[in-house]
C-alpha cells in the first residue's frame, strides 16, 4: 500500500483485507472501497471505455464514477458486472475483474476502436451499417454490441433472497450528509416517524471528507456520531445506510435499494442480499447534495485524471495519496481546498492551474492555498495529457490579454485533479415532476416549484457553506415534520468549516471554445462521448438537447450523466450562442443508479411467483403421477397417465371408461356464486338471458351470461336452493370477472333489488361422477337421498349426506352421460374425492382430467366459452339461442344483440367439421375456406375453435365458426394448413347421442 | 371423514404465526335496520364505523362494508347461531351465506408482526394508523387477505383456501430474517 498515508483517514489501519483485482493479490484497510484500496496500491488503471476501449482510471469517489466499472465475483452464480469500484467495499477474499477488455487490460485489442475512431463519430450506426438492411438485425447490431461493452452477467440462477418492506413515515430524509442529518435529526424531535437514509457505507456525506470541519463546537464526525446515536435510539427513526433512493413515483411513494450483504466476506444465510423498501412518506426532504464536474480538455480520460473533490475524499476519507506528483486544474474555488488538502498527504502540488478568467478567481480556497505557498497559475488552460496508461504531464497553455492561447510548458505530473464546480443533485426532485431554474452565479439548475410534498435541503438546492448547509437541513426537517401536523423547532446550529466556493461555468473550458480539439476531450465518459460528437450533432442539424443526447448518447449510460450533464447543455449553449438556461434539460429518470432485478423480483419467483391454487384432489392426483395445466391460478390435473401412456393414449382410455362405465373429475374451481335476496330471482333474469322466475327449487339451469353488447360472457349452471337463494357457477376462469359485474350491475344499476352475491368458489369442493354407472356409485356412499330418475331427474338437485358430512347434488351433466356434481364443504374435498374413488373401484371408475373432459363435452357439442367463443359471438352465433328467454321485457344484451349486424345471416355460426378422412385431426385455429386452388387474395370465412380425436366415435372432430355456418349444412369446406388443404363436411356440433337418450336415465 | 381439526404444520413451524382452528364464519350482507336485528341475535354489535371489529367471547363483528359484515363464533356455535338470526332477522331483507370453509385463519404475531406483514402488504400498519380493533379487507404479495387487529402485536388473518400455502410460504420466506 505505497500510496497510504501514514494517518489519518477513517480506515481501520488495524484490520487489512487481501482481494485480487484481474488475478493479483492487493492489501487494503477496512473501510477501503475497491477504488480506495487499488489507488492506494498504486492502480489507476481500472477498466476499458465503452466504445473506443480507451484506458480508464477513476474518476470520481461514489455513485457518480462513469468510468471504473468492474465485476465481482463471489462464486459462477454470484457475479455482478458494472459495479462502480468507488462503491464497492472490499472484503476479505474478494475477487474483483476489469471489464471491456482481452486479452488484458495493459494490452486490449479493442482498442483498434480509438485508431478507427474518426469512422465512428456519433450516430455512425445510423450512416454506416445501413446496407444491407437485413444484416442489421443479423450482423451489425451483434458485433457493435459484442464490441461495445460493459460486463456479462451470470447465467447461472441467482441464489440469494431478496426481500421487500412496505413502510410508512411522516418523513423520509435522503441523504445523510450535514443537511439530510440536520432534517432528520429536527424530524425526529416532533415525535414523528423518520426514515433516514444514504447510499453509502458510513454516513455523514461530504463530512467524510473533511479534516478540520467543527459542528456545535465537535470535530464534525463526533457530531455525526452522536446524532447518529440518538435517531438510532429513537424507535420512530429508521437510519437506513448502503440505501439508495433511487426512484420518486407518485404520491410521495419512494423506492429505497438496499444492501445487506454486498460488503460481508460471508454472508448470513438468514439475510436477504438486499431489500427493496417501498416507502410512503407524508413528507420528503431531499438533501442529496452535489457532484463534482469534470473539466473539459483533450486527454481528461487518461488513468491518473481525476475530480478533485475525490482526490480531496481519497486523501482525507481513506488516507489515500492519489499522486506523487499533482497538477491540479482549479475551475472552481474548490480545486484550491483540494490542492491544500492533497499536498498534506505529502505528495507535491506541481503547479494549481486556473482555468477562470482573471479577477474571478477568489475564495477561501484560493486563500488558503495562497497561504500554503501552492504553486498558483491564474489565466491557464489545459491543452493536453501526455501519457497512455498513466498521467506523464499536463500540457498547459497559456492565455493571453487577447484571449489568444500559447502553448505552455508541459508539467511533469502523475495526476491531474480537477473541479468545474458542482452541480446540485436534483435528480429525485425533478423525477418527483419538480420544476429547475438555472442559477447563472452558481452555474447550476436548482430545484424551483415542487409538485409533490418534498423539500431539497443543503448543497442540493444551492445553500453552500457548512453553517448554511446544516441550519436549511434543520429547517427542513422541521417544516416537514411541521406539514405532516406534528410540531417541532430547529434549533440553530454553528459550524466552522473552510468552506470553498463551489460554483464554476459548465461547459468545454472557455479558451477551447470553437476550436474542436485535434484529441478527444470527452464529455460523457461512460458512453464515450467528445465534445467533437456533440459539435457534430449540432452540425447536422440536431438542435434540441434531446435530439442531441439521444443522437450523441450522453448522459445515456448507467450512470446517466451525472458527471456529463450539465457539461453537455454548456458545450450545447456555447455553439449554439444560447443562454444555458435556454438549451434546457433532458428528463432525470429513475433509477437514480441500477437496481438489481433482484430487488425488484424479491421473493417473486419460481413457486412463489405467482399464488399457485390447487383442488382437494391434487395431491392425490400428484401421487398417481397426474399432468397438470395452468388454469388462470389454478392446477388442473389434465390427464392421469398409466404406466408409459403419452396424453393420447391417457385421454383415449379416459373417454372411453367414462362412455363404458364411470369417471371422476375435480370440478372444484369451477366459479360459484351466492345470490341472496327477495329479488334474487328478479336479479338473475335481468343478468342472465335466461328467464329464472320459472325454475323451481331445488332444479337447476343453463345459464348464459352476455355483456350489454349482446356477446356470450361466461356461461354455467345455476342451481336455485330456496325461493330467495340461487347458487350460480361460472367459468374457472370468469369467476371473479363475473362476480364483479354482477356487484357493478347491483350497485350502480339496480338499486332497486333487494339482493346480495357472495363468492362461494372457495366454500365448496366439487366431484363430478359421470358415466352409466354414476347412480350405482353415488348409492354406495350417498345417504338420505333418493337418487332415482323420478326423484332426482336431469337437471334436478336433492341435499343429502356423505359419511356424514351434508353434500349438494346435483345432477348435472358435462358429459352427456348420467352424471352427478357433488358438492361438500371444502374442508372435506380431499376425503370426498377419496370416498368416490373407494365406491368406484366395483366399476373401475376412471379419474379423468380436463382434457378428456374437453373431448367429452365436444362430442356432445357443448361449448366452452372463451374456447368455441371469443367475445364476438351472440348467443345465436355460438348455437345457444335456446337458453334466451324470449318472452323477458329485457336483460344484459338484449339490446346489444337486437342490433342488425347481430342478426345478419352471414354471421360466423358454430358448427361441427368432419374429416374426408377420420384420423386426420385438425389444428385449433387452423383457418377455414371455401375453395380449394383458389387465387390470392382469399377469404377466410371462419375458423376451428375445437378439434379432437374421439375415442368413441373412432374419428376426429372439430368445432368451428364459419360464416353462414348452418346454412353450408353436409358441405363440403377447405381448412388451409401449410401441407395442402383438408376436405371438411359441415354437420351438427353433436357428433354423439344427438336424442340425449343416454342423459335421461 | 375427518374432523375439522387438521392444522398446517407449516403454519405451526414459526413462531410467528399460528394456526387457528376452522370456525363458523358467516358473511352478513344487509342494511342498517338488518344490521341491528343481526346483533341482537348474534350478542355481538355488528360495527357501523368503517373498518372496525367488535368482539364479544369467542363472537366478532367485522365490518367489510357497508352491508357487509364477517361474522365469527367457535364451530360448535353454528346450528344454534343460524336459527338465533333467523329468529332475530325475521322478515328483514338480508342475506347470510356459510364460508366457514372458504376461508382459513391464522396469527401473526409477536413484536415483528407489524413488519413482517409490511413485507407484503402496502397498507400503514403503525399502531397509530391501524389500532387494535381495525379490519380490512386487503392484500398481502399478490393475494387477498382479511387482517383484523386483535392486540398490539397480534394480527388475525384470513385468506381464501387455495391461497393460503402461497400466503404462508411468502411470511415464512419473509420471517426467515427474525430467527430468535
Amino acid at each position: 500500500m505505497k500510496a497510504r498515508t501514514t494517518t489519518g483517514g477513517r480506515v481501520d489501519r488495524s484490520k487489512k483485507i487481501q482481494f485480487t483485482f484481474d488475478g493479483r493479490s492487493y492489501e487494503g484497510l477496512a473501510g477501503d472501497t475497491l477504488a480506495s484500496a487499488l489507488l492506494a496500491n498504486g492502480v489507476h488503471l481500472i477498466g476499458r471505455s465503452f466504445k473506443y476501449h480507451r484506458p480508464r482510471g477513476i474518476l470520481g469517489s461514489g455513485s457518480e464514477e462513469p468510468n471504473a466499472l468492474v465485476t465481482v465475483t463471489r462464486d459462477a452464480a454470484r457475479r455482478t458486472p458494472n459495479l462502480r469500484a468507488t462503491q464497492v467495499e472490499i472484503y476479505e477474499g474478494m475477487t474483483a475483474e476489469s471489464q471491456n477488455r482481452w486479452p488484458s487490460l495493459e494490452f486490449d485489442v479493442g482498442a483498434i476502436n480509438n485508431l478507427l475512431s474518426p469512422m465512428l463519430p456519433a450516430g455512425f450506426y445510423n450512416k454506416t451499417f445501413m446496407w444491407p438492411r437485413s444484416w442489421w438485425f443479423k450482423v451489425y447490431e451483434p458485433k457493435i454490441r459484442a464490441a461495445a461493452g460493459l460486463g456479462v452477467a451470470p447465467t447461472l440462477p441467482d441464489p440469494d433472497r431478496y426481500a421487500q418492506q412496505y413502510v410508512h413515515c411522516e418523513v423520509l430524509v435522503v441523504g445523510a450528509g450535514p443537511a439530510g442529518l440536520a432534517a432528520a435529526a429536527a424530524a425526529a424531535q416532533s415525535g414523528a416517524r423518520v426514515i433516514l437514509c444514504d447510499e453509502q457505507a458510513e454516513m455523514g456525506g461530504s463530512l467524510l471528507s473533511e479534516r478540520s470541519a467543527t459542528i456545535e463546537g465537535l470535530p464534525a464526525m463526533d457530531w455525526v456520531a452522536q446524532t447518529l446515536a440518538s435517531l438510532r435510539a429513537n424507535p420512530r427513526v429508521r437510519v437506513l445506510a448502503r440505501t439508495t433512493a433511487f426512484g420518486y413515483f407518485p404520491h410521495n411513494h419512494v423506492g429505497l435499494s438496499e444492501r445487506l450483504t454486498e460488503h460481508l466476506a460471508t454472508t448470513p444465510a438468514n439475510l436477504p442480499r438486499e431489500r427493496l423498501w417501498q416507502v410512503r412518506a407524508s413528507e420528503v426532504v431531499l438533501a442529496t447534495g452535489g457532484i463534482e464536474r469534470p473539466l473539459i480538455f483533450p486527454g481528461n480520460d487518461i488513468p491518473g485524471v481525476m475530480l478533485a473533490a475525490a482526490a480531496r475524499t481519497y486523501a482525507n476519507r481513506y488516507g489515500v495519496r492519489v499522486g506523487e506528483r499533482i497538477a491540479v486544474l482549479a475551475g472552481s474555488d474548490a480545486a484550491f481546498e483540494a490542492a491544500v488538502d492533497l499536498s498534506a498527504t505529502g505528495a507535491t502540488v506541481a503547479v494549481i492551474a486556473d482555468v477562470r478568467p482573471v479577477g474571478s478567481i477568489d475564495g477561501p480556497g484560493y486563500a488558503a492555498a495562497k497561504s500554503a505557498r501552492l504553486r498558483i497559475l491564474p489565466n491557464a488552460t489545459a491543452l493536453g495529457v501526455t501519457g497512455k496508461l498513466r498521467v506523464e504531464g499536463l500540457q498547459l497553455g497559456l492565455i493571453g490579454a487577447d484571449g489568444q492561447v500559447v502553448a505552455g510548458n508541459t508539467i511533469a505530473c502523475d495526476t491531474i485533479v480537477m473541479s468545474g464546480g458542482y452541480t446540485p443533485s436534483v435528480h429525485l426532485h425533478s423525477q418527483s415532476r419538480g420544476k429547475l431554474s438555472y442559477d447563472e452565479t452558481l452555474g447550476a439548475f436548482l430545484p424551483a416549484a415542487t409538485v409533490e410534498r418534498t423539500r431539497s435541503a443543503g448543497f442540493s438546492r444551492g445553500v453552500s457553506g457548512l453553517a448554511a448547509a446544516l441550519n436549511d437541513g434543520a429547517t427542513a426537517g422541521a417544516a416537514a415534520a411541521a406539514a405532516a401536523g406534528l410540531h417541532t423547532t430547529a434549533a440553530p446550529l454553528s459550524a466552522s468549516s473552510l468552506d470553498a466556493g463551489l460554483a464554476g461555468q459548465p461547459g468545454a473550458l472557455p479558451q477551447l471554445a470553437g476550436l474542436i480539439p485535434p484529441k478527444k476531450a470527452f464529455v460523457d465518459f461512460q458512453n464515450d462521448v467528445t465534445t467533437r460528437d456533440i459539435a457534430l450533432a449540432q452540425r447536422e442539424g440536431f438542435e434540441s438537447i434531446e435530439h442531441i443526447k439521444r443522437y450523441t448518447t450522453t448522459g445515456m449510460a448507467t450512470d446517466q450523466g451525472k458527471t456529463s450533464g450539465l457539461n453537455a447543455l454548456g458545450i450545447v449553449a456555447a455553439t449554439s450562442n444560447r443562454r444555458l438556461a435556454e438549451v434546457g434539460l433532458t428528463t432525470y429518470r429513475m433509477p437514480y443508479t441500477p437496481v438489481t432485478f433482484g430487488a425488484f423480483a424479491g421473493a417473486a419467483r419460481g413457486e412463489q411467483f405467482d399464488p399457485v391454487r390447487r383442488t382437494p384432489s391434487h395431491d392425490w392426483a400428484v401421487a398417481r403421477g397426474g399432468v397438470f395445466e395452468d388454469v388462470g391460478n389454478w392446477k388442473r390435473t389434465r390427464y392421469f397417465p398409466i404406466g408409459s401412456e403419452d396424453m393420447d393414449a391417457a385421454v383415449h382410455r379416459e373417454c372411453l371408461g367414462v362412455r363404458n362405465s364411470v369417471g371422476m373429475f375435480d370440478a372444484s374451481t369451477l366459479g360459484k356464486i351466492e345470490v341472496v335476496g327477495k329479488d334474487a330471482a328478479e336479479f338473475l333474469n335481468r343478468f342472465y338471458v335466461n328467464n329464472w322466475t320459472s325454475l323451481g327449487v331445488n332444479r337447476s339451469r343453463y345459464g348464459i351470461l352476455c355483456r350489454d353488447d349482446g356477446f356470450v360472457y361466461d356461461d354455467g349452471v345455476i342451481v336455485r336452493l330456496a325461493d330467495d337463494r340461487f347458487h350460480v357457477t361460472t367459468t374457472t376462469g370468469g369467476a371473479a370477472r363475473v362476480f364483479g359485474m354482477m356487484e357493478d350491475y347491483i350497485q350502480t344499476e339496480w338499486q332497486d333489488l333487494s339482493v346480495w352475491i357472495t363468492s362461494t368458489t372457495e366454500q365448496w369442493a366439487v366431484v363430478a361422477v359421470q358415466g352409466p354407472k354414476a347412480r350405482e356409485v353415488l348409492a354406495k356412499v350417498v345417504t338420505n337421498v333418493d337418487l332415482s330418475a323420478a326423484a332426482l331427474p336431469h337437471m334436478g338437485v336433492a341435499h343429502g349426506q356423505i359419511g356424514g358430512i351434508p353434500v349438494i347434488l346435483m345432477r348435472v351433466s358435462f358429459t352427456g352421460e348420467l352424471g352427478f356434481e357433488i358438492n361438500v364443504p371444502a374442508e372435506y374435498g380431499t376425503d370426498l374425492w377419496e370416498a368416490i374413488y373407494a365406491a368406484g373401484q366395483e366399476f373401475a371408475i376412471t379419474p379423468y382430467g380436463t382434457e378428456a373432459m374437453h373431448v367429452l363435452r365436444a362430442e356432445k357439442g357443448y361449448i366452452i366459452v372463451g374456447q368455441d367463443t371469443d367475445g364476438t359471438l351472440t348467443p345465436d352465433d355460438a348455437g345457444v339461442a335456446w337458453a334466451i328467454g324470449k318472452t323477458k321485457r329485457d336483460f344484459v344484451g338484449k339490446r346489444g344483440m337486437e342490433r342488425p349486424a347481430l342478426k345478419a345471416a352471414n354471421r360466423k355460426q358454430l358448427v361441427g367439421l368432419l374429416t374426408a378422412d377420420p384420423a386426420v385431426v385438425l389444428e385449433e385455429g387452423a383457418q377455414v375456406v371455401l375453395e380449394p386452388n383458389r387465387p390470392i387474395p382469399f377469404a377466410m370465412i371462419g375458423h376451428v375453435t375445437s378439434s379432437y380425436f374421439s375415442a368413441t366415435l373412432g374419428r376426429s372432430i372439430a368445432m368451428a365458426v364459419v360464416e353462414g355456418g348452418r346454412s353450408k349444412m353436409d358441405q363440403t369446406l377447405h381448412v388451409a394448413m401449410p401441407g395442402g388443404d383438408i376436405p371438411v363436411k359441415v354437420v351438427s356440433t353433436v357428433f354423439y347421442d344427438p336424442q340425449g337418450a343416454r342423459l335421461n336415465v | 371423514m375427518s374432523n375439522l381439526t387438521r392444522r398446517s404444520p407449516r403454519i405451526d413451524a414459526t413462531p410467528w404465526l399460528e394456526a387457528l382452528p376452522a370456525m363458523t364464519r358467516l358473511s352478513f350482507r344487509g342494511g342498517p335496520d338488518a344490521s341491528a336485528a343481526a346483533a341482537r341475535g348474534f350478542g355481538v354489535a355488528l360495527p357501523t364505523a368503517a373498518c372496525r371489529a367488535n368482539a364479544v367471547g369467542p363472537r366478532a363483528a367485522l365490518w367489510m362494508g357497508p352491508d357487509e359484515h364477517l361474522l365469527l363464533a367457535p364451530l360448535t356455535d353454528s346450528a344454534a347461531l343460524r336459527v338465533a338470526l333467523a329468529e332475530a332477522l325475521g322478515q328483514t331483507p338480508h342475506s347470510i351465506v356459510d364460508i366457514g370453509h372458504r376461508q382459513v385463519a391464522f396469527l401473526v404475531k409477536g413484536p415483528q408482526a407489524e413488519w413482517l406483514l409490511g413485507t407484503g402488504c402496502p397498507l400503514d400498519l403503525d399502531l397509530g394508523a391501524f389500532p387494535v380493533g381495525m379490519c380490512t379487507r386487503t392484500v398481502y404479495m399478490k393475494s387477498e387477505i382479511y387482517l383484523w387487529r386483535t392486540a398490539a402485536d397480534v394480527f388475525h388473518l384470513e385468506t381464501w383456501r387455495s391461497f393460503t400455502p402461497y400466503v404462508v410460504d411468502m411470511l415464512i420466506d419473509a420471517a426467515q430474517e427474525l430467527v430468535a
